[in-house]
């Protein structure tokens, strides 16, 4: 199966120094490669501050958008990992790995199944 | 059918059914979840199994070995839904899936000795996936009672005193999550052990205690509670005999269930312990209780349930309530102290220091509970200091206490043991006001 491990983590107050960001790109890194040499890597990002999100809207057709992100949260999505595992055990055990679990937490979501839901999968729709 | 010599009528057939329901109706919906993944299939299978027999061991008679019957039947009765349900899809993958599933099924049973072995091993899976802790501690006992237990829907929401749209709604997200989420139907393996089967301890001692502890409810199914966390954590016992806690908390469990016919009177009401009828206690099970806590303590890793078992044990112990070793439990209360700290279990050794060492140093040391303000809201801590400051003769203060109590408890037999003490204090006010 695959999950999305969401990484919600608290907004730093001031800029990290280079040391600092340094030293958790070096731990994120390690776990990159960990999941690589397990073959669970699907893709993963981090994501620039929420000060930089805008929320987007449809209205009656009409576009409306609004800084910042749709709730406010001490705690924001700051990034995520797809990756590959056996089943939720599996999941939460490389969960607890991503740094940003000591201190914010990850939330575990299955990717959406579409052959047991009985449809076609959004990707090969689109490729044919 | 060389079993099939005996009839029966209908209503031995009926209660022997309702034995064997209770019994194996867990076994049987384990093993067809193992295979199929499918709670709800397995379910409807094995109670397909069931009514089938209400109709034919009336007639035939009751096969040599009825659990097994039930599986088969029900395996029988999977196959017919699959087959129904396939008629009805046309993707080719899922048809090749569910043929595979077919197959499986056909492969049940077709070694006796194997089969015996899996179906223990199944019934410990379930229990792990029923009270995964991605599911909502009110999702597994709900789960474990109704997949497990055989318990019904209206049963439990019954007993838990939900509406049963509620707890059916809770059952149905619970299992779409063990689906959807990939919770692994399996015993954990080694580094998830002992954190998981904490988790199920815990849920089993959950059903026992809202059976055995529940101030309102229906009488018979509290009772049933209890049966089936007896039975569940035997099963989990037989099959993990390396783990004391387990053996801990089976000993727990009959060590207080032996209790249970001297714990209310004929109206209904709740005895306090030390006013119980002890002839009334069940000495089969308190013999069987301390059995299986002897061998927990033998293999030398205590833990919590180990230790309110051995203090249930000494309870359980003495023939009189003059005769409990209370210098004895007010050592164990501190050894729980030291594993599992609350104001709680400090309350209970404040009230077993009463006991072992007199009424005044016990009071001082739930004074010291009562300044924290943790347990305000907590009537037994009013009830407990109450009955010191009356056994030192301190009556206001006794009757404050007792009135605290009283305004925090529900329970109408409590309600009317401390209105009878409030009242008795209120008799001891001097006379010129």
């Amino acid at each position: 199966m695959q999950y999305a491990l969401l990484i919600y983590t608290p907004e730093p107050e001031s800029q990290p120094s280079p040391e600092e960001l340094g030293a958790q790109m070096e731990e994120y890194n390690a776990f990159t490669d960990h999941l690589r040499a397990k073959g669970a890597m699907k893709a993963g990002e981090a994501l620039d501050s929420v000060a930089t999100a805008t929320t987007v809207r449809v209205v009656d057709g009409k576009t409306i958008t609004t800084d910042g992100p749709f709730a406010e949260t001490k705690e924001t999505l700051g990034g995520f990992y797809l990756v590959e595992a056996a089943d939720l055990d599996e999941a939460i055990a490389y969960a607890a790995m991503i740094p940003g679990a000591r201190y914010g937490c990850i939330e575990v979501r299955p990717v959406w199944d579409y052959v047991i839901q009985g449809l076609e999968p959004a990707g090969a729709a689109a490729g044919n | 059918m060389p079993d099939a010599d005996t009839g029966l009528d209908p209503e031995a057939a009926h209660d022997l059914v309702d034995r064997l329901f209770r019994e194996e109706q867990g076994r049987a919906v384990a093993t067809l979840i193992r295979v199929t993944g499918d709670f709800d299939l397995a379910e409807e299978a094995v109670q397909d199994a069931f009514i089938s027999a209400l109709e034919t061991w009336p007639d035939r008679g009751v096969p040599s070995n009825p659990g097994a019957w039930i599986t088969t039947t029900a395996r029988n009765r999977a196959i017919d839904r699959l087959r129904r349900r396939r008629r009805l899809v046309d993707k080719t993958e899922q048809l090749a899936r569910e043929t595979a599933l077919e197959a499986e099924l056909r492969a049940i049973g077709s070694d006796a000795s194997e089969a015996t072995m899996l179906v223990a091993d199944d019934r410990l899976r379930l229990i792990f996936t029923c009270c995964h802790p991605a599911l909502a501690m009110d999702a597994r006992v709900a789960l474990t009672l109704r997949t497990l237990g055989g318990l019904t829907t209206p049963e439990i929401a019954r007993a838990f005193l939900v509406p049963e749209p509620t707890l059916a709604q809770r059952l149905v997200r619970a299992k779409r999550k063990i689906r959807d989420a990939g919770i692994p139907y399996r015993v954990p393996p080694a580094e998830l052990l002992p954190e998981r089967l904490a988790g199920v301890l815990h849920v089993l001692y959950l059903v026992f205690n809202e059976g055995y502890a529940a101030s309102s409810g229906d009488a018979l199914i509290r009772r049933e509670l209890c049966a089936e966390a007896i039975r569940l954590t035997r099963v989990v016992v037989e099959l993990l005999p390396d783990e004391p806690e387990a053996r801990g908390l089976l000993a727990l469990m009959l060590l207080h269930d032996a209790r249970r016919d001297a714990r209310v009177d004929e109206a209904g009401r709740i005895v306090l312990l030390d006013d119980q009828d002890r002839g009334r206690w069940d000495q089969d099970r308190i013999a069987e209780g301390r059995t299986m806590i002897e061998a927990a303590l033998r293999q030398q890793r205590p833990g919590p349930y180990q230790v309110q078992a051995a203090i249930a044990a000494l309870h359980d112990e003495a023939v009189t309530a003059a005769d409990t070793d209370w210098v004895q439990i007010a050592v164990l209360y501190r050894t729980l102290l030291g594993m599992t700290p609350s104001p709680v279990v400090e309350l209970n050794l404040a009230a077993a220091v009463a006991m072992a060492d007199g009424p005044a140093i016990g009071l001082a040391m739930m004074d010291g509970i009562a300044a924290t303000g943790e347990l305000e809201a907590y009537p037994y801590l009013h009830a407990a200091r109450a009955d010191l400051l009356r056994r030192l003769e301190r009556w206001s203060e006794a009757e404050t206490a007792y009135r605290r109590a009283l305004a925090l408890t529900t329970n109408g037999a409590e309600r009317d043991f401390l209105q009878g003490r409030l009242e008795e204090m209120e008799g001891r006010r001097p006379a010129a006001n």
